[in-house]
């Protein structure tokens, strides 16, 4: 380990900061190979479980068991995917599950966006009680809100039907992304809209021309999360889907895992959480940015 | 002059008014395009948030199956729960022993990555991915997985256990491990995003305290111990409250874990019966909807509190810079 010396330490008084600095040099190097491995190592913990499960896709259901585990399977089976997606109704589930996260997803954008636009900067009476009152709804549990949506749904005779995972989402979007949006319209000068409103413009024209464009980033955070928490939804196609056919892949999953046919189905529903996880990763790498500062803001977990 | 005088104000006045009444019509305007704007998100909470939290107040002192309409019964529901239900007594113990195992472990391992990640050393945008990935799995996969990596048998877990000279434990059938199953399964999901909000706020601490601490000499331990725990404090309270709001409402993982063993099975002698499985079974198995109306209400009555106390005691152990200047 070589150490640099400092241009100063030439002059003899400084000896005694130089040996304090190097000291201290080798010790933060230390810390430093200290952190490296803790990172590897525990960093192959976390990904071991990935790897697991693409090597676990791949394999013949013989192949799965076998005893010390192969990580690198022999013959890998591409076939597994093709089974789920052709033999298996898992496209349909697929189909299912873009459908609900796409038409949630649009009325999430469009509807949070404009209230978010009302709550930041229009101004009418009652508007910051009104954003009091929403903004302390995060607080509530999705359960004590969900027997009379339930019942609600079930009048309306929309069980088994994607309608229940759609239409709550064209009412806002859910409060956390209003609050969100909102403070990020108020980062926006408001000499834009004051100006714009002298000229004439609209509302609506100060909404789609001046403030959507300049927001870009929040409008991103929100299309990937609100995309991320439909896709991942377990528990509101649980409740609402039944009919095999209307299955998300989350379900799906699930119901493959429930099936009793005489042998192992593991390797499928590998292949199925593969499929599952793929475009997630995908996301990830193309909004990486756009996912970090989601989260810190939103605090969202996983 | 006068005259002059008298020829302008009425003329200027009737503009200063068309005026005010120009400004009042834009208000206006910009009033009921407040109201229009808003009018989803209003809806909705009125719809969505509102009426369900009430009428969910309401079912809960009532007997009712869906089919038949509901039957008032006073606090017969509440006093079943306290002095009968034995059930809602061990799953709410169970959640509380879960929330203990796994809270403090995904906080500490999830600091502890933050301050690793926090450095300027080679590669760390690729240590950070890395770290971060797993919390990208959708719970449903994730039960999957760590259902085939925990298999007693043929699981990757109990094959490392067994080389290493270890116990392998039937981590899925054996009650004892249900709970330490999933608050591990915890842990790998939750890490990644508990840790992202931990690096943000370590970037928001002044590296000059650090640097001071250095020139008098601090151990890595003091500067931890003395400056970050302290300037993290409030992050720290903040992933608390989420960690106990999330994990009170702990659902699809125990679900999907035990699933296959049977419909709405929560594991061996129901040892990962969690609260919302077990509100899940009395609203949609057994169609005891007003008693699992009941169950929801206890249930935001316990996260509102635990919430209240964690900020009415948070002087006491969170530090916010602001007091100190």
């Amino acid at each position: 380990m070589s150490v640099v010396p400092s241009p100063l330490t030439h002059e003899r008084l400084e000896t005694a900061t130089e040996r304090h600095q190097i000291g201290q040099r080798g010790r933060r190097r230390l810390g430093q190979v200290t952190a490296y491995l803790l990172l590897i190592l525990g960093g192959i913990v976390m990904m071991v479980p990935f790897v697991w499960l693409v090597s676990s896709s791949l394999k013949s259901p013989e192949d799965i068991f076998l005893m010390p585990p192969q990580w690198i399977p022999a013959h890998p089976r591409w076939s597994n995917y093709e089974e789920v997606m052709s033999k298996l109704p898992f496209l349909t589930y697929l189909k299912n599950t873009l459908i609900i996260a796409f038409g949630a997803l649009a009325g999430q954008l469009l509807t949070s966006t404009v209230c978010a636009f009302s709550f930041a900067r229009l101004r009418w009476p009652g508007r910051d009680p009104i954003f009091a009152v929403l903004l302390a709804t995060i607080m509530v549990p999705y359960t004590v809100t969900l027997i009379p949506t339930f019942i609600l749904f079930k009048h309306f005779g929309w069980l088994d039907t994607f309608l229940p995972l759609i239409v709550p989402y064209w009412f806002g979007g859910g409060p956390f992304y209003v609050f969100l949006l909102r403070q990020f319209f108020r980062t926006i000068p408001m000499e834009l809209d004051e100006s714009a409103r002298l000229d004439g413009a609209s509302s609506w024209r100060i909404f789609s021309e001046i403030v959507l464009p300049l927001s870009k980033p929040a409008i991103a955070v929100v299309a990937v999360f609100g995309f991320l928490s439909h896709w991942n939804d377990f528990f509101g196609p649980l409740v609402y889907l039944n009919s095999p056919g209307h299955r998300t892949l989350a379900l799906g999953l699930a119901a493959l895992q429930g099936l009793a046919w005489g042998r192992d189905m593991t390797h499928l529903v590998m292949a199925v959480s593969v499929i599952m996880v793929a475009p997630i990763i995908v996301l990830f790498f193309f909004a990486q940015r756009t996912f970090i500062e989601g989260i810190v803001l939103t605090g969202i977990k996983g | 002059m006068s005259a002059v005088d008298r020829t302008i104000r009425p003329a200027d006045s009737e503009r200063r008014a068309a005026k005010r009444r120009r400004r009042g019509g834009v208000w206006r305007r910009q009033a009921i395009d407040g109201y229009l704007f808003a009018a989803p998100a209003i809806l909705g909470l009125l719809i969505f948030t509102a009426y369900p939290v009430i009428y969910t107040f309401y079912l809960s002192f009532t007997d009712y199956n869906i089919i038949k309409s509901p039957k008032w019964i006073g606090f017969a529901n509440y006093r079943e729960m306290i002095f009968e239900d034995h059930l809602f007594h061990e799953s709410l113990i169970r959640t509380l022993y879960f929330s203990a195992l796994s809270i403090p472990l995904t906080l500490g391992v999830s600091l502890i990555v933050a301050i690793l990640l926090n450095q300027r050393i080679w590669g760390i945008a690729f240590f950070r991915t890395i770290w971060y990935l797993p919390a990208l799995v959708p719970a449903a996969a994730a039960a999957a997985l760590w259902r085939w990596l925990l298999n007693s048998d043929f699981g990757l877990i109990n094959n490392y256990l067994l080389d290493l000279g270890l116990p392998a434990p039937a981590w899925l059938s054996q009650p004892k491990f249900t709970i330490p199953s999933l608050a591990m399964i915890s842990l790998w999901t939750g890490l990644g995003s508990t840790m992202l909000i931990f690096l943000a706020g370590l970037q928001g601490v002044p590296t000059h305290l650090y640097e001071a601490a250095e020139i008098d000499g601090a151990s890595w331990w003091n500067r931890l111990w003395d400056i970050t725990i302290p300037m993290m404090s409030p992050v720290i309270f903040f992933n608390l409250i989420l960690g106990i709001i999330g994990s009170f409402q702990a659902f699809t993982v125990v679900y999907l874990l035990y699933t296959p063993t049977g419909s709405g099975s929560a594991g061996p002698s129901d040892s990962g019966l969690l609260y919302l499985v077990y509100l899940y079974r009395n609203a949609f198995q057994y169609f005891r909807v007003g008693y699992a109306a009941a169950l929801s209400w206890v249930l935001f009555l316990i996260i509102m509190g635990l919430t209240f106390i964690m900020f009415r005691t948070q002087n006491r152990w969170v530090y916010y810079e602001t007091e100190a200047s």
